[in-house]
């Protein structure tokens, strides 16, 4: 489809009614903690709009993000991100492969230079060239020379976002996320392991219906999702407040839903809206699940200890060396200091 | 690395160790000094001495019928701070997990709202005692930098930590992160400090009351 349309007119063509649409623009606004009153506007901003070209690349990842946004639960939205933009290069679900794939991403980089929305999935490993490659060519040399022409990145997922699994210690390949390659260009961080699809949908759509990209957290993340701990919107909360915690995942507590965070949650350390939006067709969340939050939209939580290990407690290790290490040098020094007041003693009584 | 990552991990690691090395430094310097030996007749002899140690370690816990009326409330206000301190410490679930974790022993948490409000009470007994100590010209005069610091560093766990469960102040992650550095700036002023009572108070009060005794003093 070309890109030369207006989206209203591409999701005429494709069939999508007016209903349609402002039932997807409402649900972004409310999703986005907009006035309702915007959606009719945004409607009509976005009706306008060309339809952005989407450069997607992927690096060190797993698929887990192509597969929640095209799994998504919103079936809608599913449609409409593809309606919505147009999606240029995504080496796994387009047609073309082999250069033929490469020649389309060097064609979209060339006719859409300076106005393509570039999404990126998946960490950059500078160890070694050799660690990715595409048709001979890095993985951080694609990132850099698609960047060039881009009006916006967005990173999806905790790998673009802040490196991820890939970058977890000893960080084998030297993965970076894309803001360590990327200085001069805006970036939107959309974390999560794997992130939610609403939240690139509804940073695709303030884009094009403001045409900025939505404030952004201290991490680049969107605050209208990323705004609150899943602790703060948890239904667990309460139990929480109340002292009411789980011991074990099939105890009296856990039956009656109380609070995990005894059982390892990082819902109070983990900015991200699991609480509000909910997987699985809204159905639930891992903690209504009956599992703790592991923090998985947080840079480093590969590295934070396990998942089972409660906020309060230490994340050092090598307890036995160090304080082994520390009685010797404190039983030293007392004995030192002891000895060394002795024998003054002893010459102050001998110089008397 | 984040402040909280930092607080957890090597912050931890150096205090405990820097507490660990001061207090077994601080001790063995004091017990390995040259004690000189006392070769008058005891005047009481026998266990007496050794009683009236453990006698003056008693005595001491509350202050002298000549001294009541003036250190009555002080010294309740203490008690309030150090019990305060024991059930805080002792009693909070979140802290159990802490000491289950370093240590590997654990025991049932005290009810969570009995442990809030007793943080409460435990931080306004020790603005009492501080107001009083600067209010009181004998104290005042008494005091010095250790006292202040060594109050602030006991309190400052207590009310980052109250703060940290009420979620008051700042993002979760930065409150607990404050939390866990105040205390571990209490353990590595605690060995060089005046905290250094909690290990020296029994021995040292026990030692007056042995070589009174012995003298045939009352202590």
């Amino acid at each position: 489809m070309p890109s030369e349309l207006t989206l209203g007119e591409s999701l005429a063509a494709r069939g999508v009614s007016r209903r349609a649409f402002l039932k997807f623009c409402a649900s972004i606004a409310s999703a986005m903690a907009l006035p309702p009153s915007v959606a009719p506007a945004m409607a009509e901003a976005m009706a306008k709009a060309k339809r952005p070209s989407v450069i997607y690349l992927s690096f060190q990842e797993c698929t887990g993000c192509l597969e929640s946004l095209t799994r998504a639960h919103q079936a809608s939205l599913e449609t409409l991100i593809f309606d919505l933009v147009s999606l240029e290069y995504q080496h796994t679900i387009m047609a073309p492969s082999g250069e033929a794939a490469e020649r389309s991403l060097h064609q979209a980089i060339e006719e859409n230079r300076g106005k393509y929305v570039l999404i990126v999935d998946g960490a950059i490993p500078l160890g070694d060239p050799g660690y990715g490659t595409v048709a001979g060519q890095s993985f951080a040399d694609i990132m850099t020379e698609t960047a060039k022409g881009a009006a916006a990145i967005l990173a999806v997922g905790t790998c673009a976002s802040f490196g991820g699994l890939p970058k977890a210690d000893p960080n084998p390949t030297g993965a970076v996320p894309v803001s360590h390659i990327v200085k001069d260009k805006p970036i939107v961080n959309i974390p999560g392991c794997p992130p939610i699809a609403v939240v690139m949908t509804s940073v695709v759509a303030h884009f094009l219906t403001f045409g900025k990209l939505p404030d952004l957290d201290h991490l680049n993340r969107p605050k209208a999702f990323f705004g609150d701990t899943i602790h703060d919107r948890c239904y667990r909360r309460p139990f929480y407040d109340q002292g009411k915690f789980a011991k074990t995942f099939d105890d009296a507590g856990a039956r009656q839903g109380w609070c995990l965070y005894e059982l390892g949650c990082k819902g109070p350390v983990t900015y991200n809206a699991c609480a509000t939006v909910k997987w699985n067709g809204g159905v639930s969340f891992p903690i209504e699940s009956g599992h703790g939050c592991i923090g998985c939209s947080e840079p480093d939580f590969w590295d934070r200890g396990s998942f089972y290990q409660p906020l309060p407690m230490s994340l050092w290790t090598n307890r036995g060396k160090t304080l082994a290490a520390a009685a010797a040098a404190g039983a030293a020094i007392g004995a030192g200091a002891a000895i060394a007041s002795r024998m003054r003693q002893r010459k102050l009584v001998e110089e008397k | 690395m984040e402040l909280l990552d930092f607080a957890r991990g090597p912050g931890m690691q150096w205090s405990i160790g820097i507490f660990v090395a001061g207090v077994l430094w601080r001790v063995l310097g004091i017990l390995l000094l040259h004690h000189r030996r006392d070769l008058s007749e005891p005047r009481v002899g026998g266990a007496a001495p050794l009683l009236g140690g453990a006698q003056k370690v008693v005595r001491r816990l509350w202050p002298r019928k000549e001294f009541k009326e003036r250190n009555l409330l002080p010294t309740a206000l203490a008690y309030i701070v150090h019990i305060g301190l024991a059930i805080v410490v002792f009693g909070g679930s979140f802290h159990l997990l802490f000491i289950k974790n370093l240590f590997g022993i654990s025991w049932p948490a005290l009810p969570s709202a009995f442990v809030y409000f007793t943080g409460a009470a435990t931080v306004a007994a020790g603005i009492a005692l501080l107001a009083r100590r600067i209010i009181d010209p004998v104290t005042r005069l008494l005091s010095n930098f250790d006292d202040y610091f060594s109050w602030f560093v006991t309190l400052a766990p207590v009310v980052t930590g109250l703060m940290a469960v009420a979620h008051f102040g700042a993002r979760y992650e930065t409150v607990l992160a404050l939390h866990i550095l105040s205390f571990e700036l209490l353990l590595v002023w605690f060995p060089f400090g005046k905290l250094m009572h909690a290990f020296l108070w029994v021995p040292s009060k026990a030692r007056t009351g042995y070589v009174f005794t012995r003298k045939g003093a009352t202590s």
